[in-house]
């Protein structure tokens, strides 16, 4: 699995499920996070494009740019 | 030793021929002290029908989402309120994916697509892709488009694809609950046109998808049928927003039998590792999975979630003293 970094603390929405980190239990999305890339800007909550590749990831958000690991 | 071991140890280790679907069946229902004995007499199946290489591919999405059919595992799928959206991938990123395939000493490079059957703009991004993989990259290259049309596999074969994957994914009697969009019969057809093209035919599929025991005995006589030149084995991995989302994941053991009774099924077939396994088997049962029957791994990602590092499975392969499949043996 690659190395990936958790949804910051500040970010208002979760990258995994797209609901309010500030609201319920996200520790399953944390685990859930090891194997899968994130879905959903954490800044806006858009849907994400993402394109999986052999040894990576990109994700982009229509508002907030590309991220990739 | 149950009778089937002793059974398939002449039948399948000594002559080469495999279980048939009772054999099988017996096989899965084996209780867990006798697992061990089942895993050890797989792997002497696979060692003396296929021997100690380990064949190891990657692949990738050349286009994600979107799909108009309802595989009920599928996160793909348009008919679901899956998070994930349609992208295309570029010829350049394509070629950059070969290329980090490639440089993990995989011999396979597989593009797929998530489609009912490619169009012809696909089937355009697909030519060129595969010209510029074949320009750059020294890997064997294969495809996953959906159903074909005998035009789009004569089409293939001359842009050079030399194995294509279509799975069936579970046995002829559960197909119905699994996929409404098309049926068991229509993906026979499109794997029955590959074979005759001499294409090699990989067609596997996903254990855990509400099937019985039996149904899964009767998925691996129907692939032992067919006959392919590889099998991926996946393990359902349940995806947020499809049908099939809340379905537990495969017992680790439960697995393990399966890949026994499929290597025992099919003595001579490249059984493949594919998805899933990271949650199903954990790194000891994918370990125990190679000393099973298995015999070929996908590394790195898959297609929307993401895998091992390759190191690692690389590792593991070494730690075995299971060597690679070089290119020179696939040609």
């Amino acid at each position: 699995m690659t190395e990936l970094s958790p949804t910051a603390p500040a970010a208002p929405w979760c990258d995994h499920c797209g609901t309010a980190t500030g609201a319920g239990d996200h520790a399953a999305c944390a685990a859930a996070r090891a194997l899968e890339p994130p879905r959903y800007c954490d800044r806006c909550r858009r849907r994400m494009k993402v394109q999986v590749l052999p040894a990576g990831w990109s994700a982009r958000c229509v508002e907030h740019g590309e991220i990739h690991a | 030793m149950p009778e089937i071991l002793d059974r398939a140890r002449t039948q399948v280790l000594e002559n080469g021929v495999g279980l048939d679907q009772a054999g099988v069946l017996a096989v899965l229902n084996l209780p867990d002290e006798d697992l061990p004995a089942a895993l050890q007499l797989a792997h002497e199946v696979r060692m003396r029908w296929c021997g100690p290489e380990v064949e190891v591919e990657g692949i990738v999405s050349l286009k994600t989402g979107g799909c108009p059919e309802d595989c009920h595992f599928c996160s793909q799928s348009g008919l679901f309120t899956s998070p994930v959206r349609s992208v295309w991938l570029d010829i350049p990123n394509l070629v950059a994916a070969a290329k980090q395939t490639a440089a993990t000493g995989a011999t396979e490079f597989c593009i797929v697509a998530a489609v009912r059957g490619p169009d012809a703009r696909l089937m355009k991004q697909l030519r060129e892709g595969v010209a510029a993989i074949q320009a750059e990259v020294d890997i064997q290259v294969a495809a996953s488009l959906g159903m074909l049309t005998q035009e789009q596999v004569d089409e293939l074969v001359e842009m050079g694809v030399h194995r294509y994957n279509h799975n069936l994914e579970t046995c002829r009697s559960y197909f119905p609950n699994v996929v409404t969009t098309h049926s068991w019969e229509e993906r026979w057809e499109t794997l029955r046109m590959v074979r005759e093209s001499g294409m090699e035919v990989c067609c596997g599929g996903i254990l855990g998808l509400g099937e019985t025991v039996e149904q899964r005995a009767e998925f691996a006589a129907q692939l032992a049928e067919l006959d392919p030149h590889e099998v991926p084995l996946n393990f359902l991995n349940p995806r947020p927003g499809t049908p099939l989302g809340d379905r537990p994941v495969v017992e680790g053991k439960d697995a393990l039998r399966a890949i026994a009774a499929f290597r025992l099924a099919m003595p001579r077939t490249i059984l493949r590792y594919a998805g899933g396994r990271e949650l199903t088997l954990g790194d000891l049962g994918t370990r125990d999975g190679l000393l099973g029957g298995i015999n070929a791994v996908i590394v790195g990602n898959y297609l929307t979630t993401l895998g091992r590092p390759a190191t690692d499975d690389l590792k593991l392969l070494d730690d075995l003293k299971m060597p690679v499949k070089a290119l020179s043996a696939t040609l």
